[in-house]
């Protein structure tokens, strides 16, 4: 039993919480060396898998075998003592501590009573050059990148020697070049012998770095493949359980007069001194999809939020069909025509200990429809949420009363949805509407945006990621540094091209 | 002149102790705003033991078991906002409150009941207590100073290696400002917010006593402490949370606070103001001053969120 061919094998488990299954007798075996990814639609379990793994939940039943030999992890630590090491989705490092002390932090080298960080610092530097992971020791965690604080979580495990790898959607919240270099280190990793657990939703990466993957689908082990043997849409079918179209349905667009001109907006930062968008002027028509591309704390989120009256504007002009409304209220501009699929749908989309019913007529709730004299007219909000939910496919446990919180991500996001585009509104205002969705779920998405279009409205969306700005918008702005660097018509440049321009290595001036 | 400095240095000491506590518990992430209740049960306990020993010990074992009895009753005291705060995961703020007004009126009652004991029971009971303080008070060329001033120099000393050069201060930091990248590192964020509460306990009890002991001989519990520690909260958060700046803050309310004390006795009698101005001097120099610096504050981000370890 001693030199199995597994590192980890994850046997038959079973995690039930109170009214549902979380994992239904899922195998997962880890070859040592190996990429090995963990596909799955949201909520299918993923991620209380590797909390098992990881010692935060325990299975209520089935079995974990490291190196043919069964074990108990209880807690983090026992993980730890079993060398798994674990990138979280949010990273979990201590934002106003360097990067070394984030790295030493638990097993802190001592000399007598102090810290003694001399060796910690040789150590983590030659793992840094080992693995070509750059990184400024005494750099605040706060002063650097996205990317070179995944670098500190992945210095983090190796500085506890660990073995088994989990990454946890590590590419979302990536620049494609910063992702590039990630698969660049993951392998780097898997060839020194670490072995490796990827969890995601993204095919494309799946295919590039993975020798096997295991998907799961409601809890259930679907099977385990192998990478070369297999194809993009073979494992999304086995995903989703049916077939998906990766290529976005759409006519050439149709573009009509101007929704939204907006002239020399500047919108100051909350966070730093600066500004957090610059002199940005451009226009939105009926009938087209504009993106805003860049990546994530260029002043998209500001942009957005100054359009649609969360936040003010220090100088220029908003106008929204011929009104200036740079002053206007959010819920003027709510009734003149404009939707807003906010970027944090449960701090700006949904009030989450509502129910589903009472979330769908938030911005509606005084119209005659909804209310008489101050009382809300609940007959006539049930009615409505039931032809919202059967219009839109909003699945929930118990329908219009259901609290907004207990639904799934993907189904608050379609009731979000259903709310805004059932207004019938001029314009749509998108922030990452399929952010941390599946395919299913995005394809869904997407079909309502290109069905706005086509009914002659305009689309305004905010996307990260890079295959959503190629297919689904008519024209695409890049959002750099609060300033929009560039234009581009996607039927004629590549996602590398736009890369550069989100990187701010490229730049047409207007 | 001297008279300023001397009470300067008497108040400088105790609103550092007292916000060098307050720093530790929020640096563990617990937001404490029962100081003053802390302090006031502190100097309570210390009180009692000068009370019930005074003149039968030997004078520096007194001083001793004096300020041991008040730091650890400080310690108990806090222990009742750690349990609210970190095993009920109650409302910080709340706790806090609840405790400030506990303990003057415990002190209250106990003082109440120890002279109606002493008295033989017929129920005409004051709360003031009167002890002998000359033990605590040395005199060094034109100025009187009293033993906390050295023992404060110390702890700020303890206080600033303990949280930046240990590896103990490094995971008290991390409690505070991200209990989830602590605990995933295998820190029992638990362990170390009671660790912040009771630090801050031991503190503040030793703060109160400092603060009542060197200037009376008599101590009237119903005022507490007069607000000195909602005074030591500001001195903290306008010390950003960091031992030295704490120190030099305290200062700062200090010599505000000391105004009042000389306003009778030197030149600012002539100005005519009454008293009751420079009592309120330090609170509304706090109020300017925390509008003012509020805006790029420190503040350790996780203070005052109940951790849970489920919750993700």
């Amino acid at each position: 039993m001693g030199n199995s061919e597994y590192i980890i094998e994850m046997l038959n488990i079973t995690k039930e919480f109170p009214g549902i299954k979380a994992n239904d007798n899922v195998t997962l075996q880890l070859k040592k060396g190996e990429i090995h990814a963990l596909l799955g639609e949201n909520g299918a379990g993923k991620s209380t898998l590797m909390s098992i793994l990881f010692g935060l939940y325990q299975p209520t039943s089935g079995m974990i075998k490291k190196n043919g030999k069964e074990v108990k992890i209880n807690n983090p630590n026992d993980a730890n003592a079993l060398n798994i090491g674990m990138v979280h989705q949010h990273f979990k490092l201590v934002e106003c501590f360097s990067v070394l002390d984030n790295i030493i932090l638990g097993i802190e080298p001592t000399k007598g009573l102090f810290l003694s960080k001399k060796g910690a610092r040789e150590k983590v530097t030659a793992l840094s050059d080992k693995y070509g992971l750059k990184v400024n020791p005494d750099a605040l965690v706060s002063d650097i990148t996205v990317g070179m604080q995944q670098r500190t979580e992945i210095l983090k495990m190796l500085y506890r020697d660990n073995e088994i790898l989990i990454f946890d959607e590590p590419t979302a919240v990536l620049t494609p070049q910063e992702i590039d270099e990630l698969m660049k280190i993951m392998k780097n990793l898997a060839n020194e012998g670490k072995s490796i657990l990827f969890i995601t939703h993204k095919l494309n990466e799946i295919m590039a770095i993975s020798d096997r993957c295991t998907i799961l689908r409601k809890g259930k082990c679907i099977g385990t493949v192998n990478i070369k043997d297999t194809t993009k849409e073979e494992l999304s079918r086995m995903m989703v359980g049916r077939n998906v179209s990766f290529k976005v349905d759409k006519k050439p667009a149709n573009v009509k007069e101007t929704v939204l001109k907006v002239e020399n907006m500047t919108v100051p930062s909350k966070v730093h001194k600066n500004n957090a968008v610059k002199n940005v002027s451009f226009e939105v028509h009926r009938g087209e999809i504009v993106c805003i591309a860049g990546i994530d704390g260029n002043g998209q989120t500001e942009l957005v939020h100054a359009l649609t009256g969360l936040e003010k504007i220090s100088s220029g002009t908003v106008w929204f069909d011929g009104a200036d409304i740079s002053k206007a209220s959010i819920r003027e501009r709510s009734k003149s025509g404009m939707s807003h699929i906010p970027e944090d749908r449960h701090k700006h989309g949904l009030v989450l200990d509502y129910t589903l019913e009472q979330n769908m007529v938030l911005q509606r709730y005084w119209e005659s429809d909804f209310q008489k004299a101050g009382f809300i007219k609940q007959g006539a909000v049930r009615e409505y949420a039931e032809r919202l939910i059967e219009q839109y496919d909003v699945r929930s446990g118990q329908g219009p009363v259901t609290i907004a919180r207990s639904m799934s991500g993907g189904n608050q996001q379609k009731a979000i949805i259903a709310r805004e585009i059932d207004k019938n509104p001029d314009l749509l205002v998108a922030v990452q509407p399929t952010r941390g969705l599946d395919v299913g779920a995005i394809e869904y998405i997407h079909k309502q945006l290109v069905a706005q279009r086509d009914k002659g409205k305009a689309v305004l969306l905010v996307s990260l990621e890079l295959d959503e700005v190629m297919d689904v918008s008519d024209r695409i702005l890049v959002m750099y540094e609060g300033e929009l660097v560039g234009e581009l018509d996607p039927e004629k440049t590549t996602v590398e091209e736009l890369g550069l321009y989100m990187a701010g290595a490229k730049r047409t001036t207007a | 002149m001297f008279l300023l400095l001397k009470y300067t240095l008497l108040y400088a000491v105790v609103l550092m102790l007292v916000a060098l506590g307050g720093m530790f518990s929020e640096r563990s992430g617990v937001i404490n705003i029962a100081l003053e209740g802390i302090m006031a049960i502190g100097g309570l306990a210390g009180i009692i033991v000068l009370v019930l020993f005074g003149g039968k010990m030997p004078a520096a074992a007194l001083v001793l078991v004096s300020i041991l009895a008040s730091a650890i009753a400080g310690v108990l005291y806090s222990l009742l906002l750690g349990f609210s705060a970190i095993t009920l995961k109650a409302d910080q703020t709340i706790g806090g409150t609840a405790l400030n007004m506990l303990a003057t009126a415990a002190a209250v009652v106990i003082v109440k009941a120890y002279n109606n004991a002493a008295a033989g029971g017929n129920g005409s009971a004051s709360s003031k207590l009167s002890y002998s303080n000359t033990e605590f008070i040395f005199n060094a060329g034109p100025l009187t100073y009293n033993i906390f001033l050295i023992i404060g120099v110390i702890l700020l000393i303890v206080a600033y290696v303990f949280l930046y050069k240990t590896k103990y201060g490094l995971r008290l930091r991390s409690c505070g400002e991200h209990p989830q990248a602590a605990d995933s590192v295998g820190i029992n964020v638990y362990k170390w917010r009671y660790a912040g509460v009771m630090i801050s306990g031991f503190l503040g009890g030793l703060g109160g006593f400092a603060y009542i002991v060197p200037s009376v001989s008599t101590w009237n519990f119903e005022v507490g402490v007069t607000g000195f520690g909602f005074l030591a909260l500001a001195v903290m958060i306008f010390g950003q949370w960091k031992p030295f700046r704490i120190a030099g803050a305290a200062v700062f309310f200090a010599i505000f606070k000391s105004l009042a004390n000389i306003a009778d006795a030197t030149f600012l009698s002539n100005l005519h103001l009454s008293k009751n101005i420079y009592d309120m001097m330090p609170f509304i120099a706090s109020m300017i001053i925390l509008a003012f610096t509020s805006k790029n504050s420190q503040a350790p981000k996780a203070e005052g969120i109940p951790y849970d370890k489920g919750a993700r």
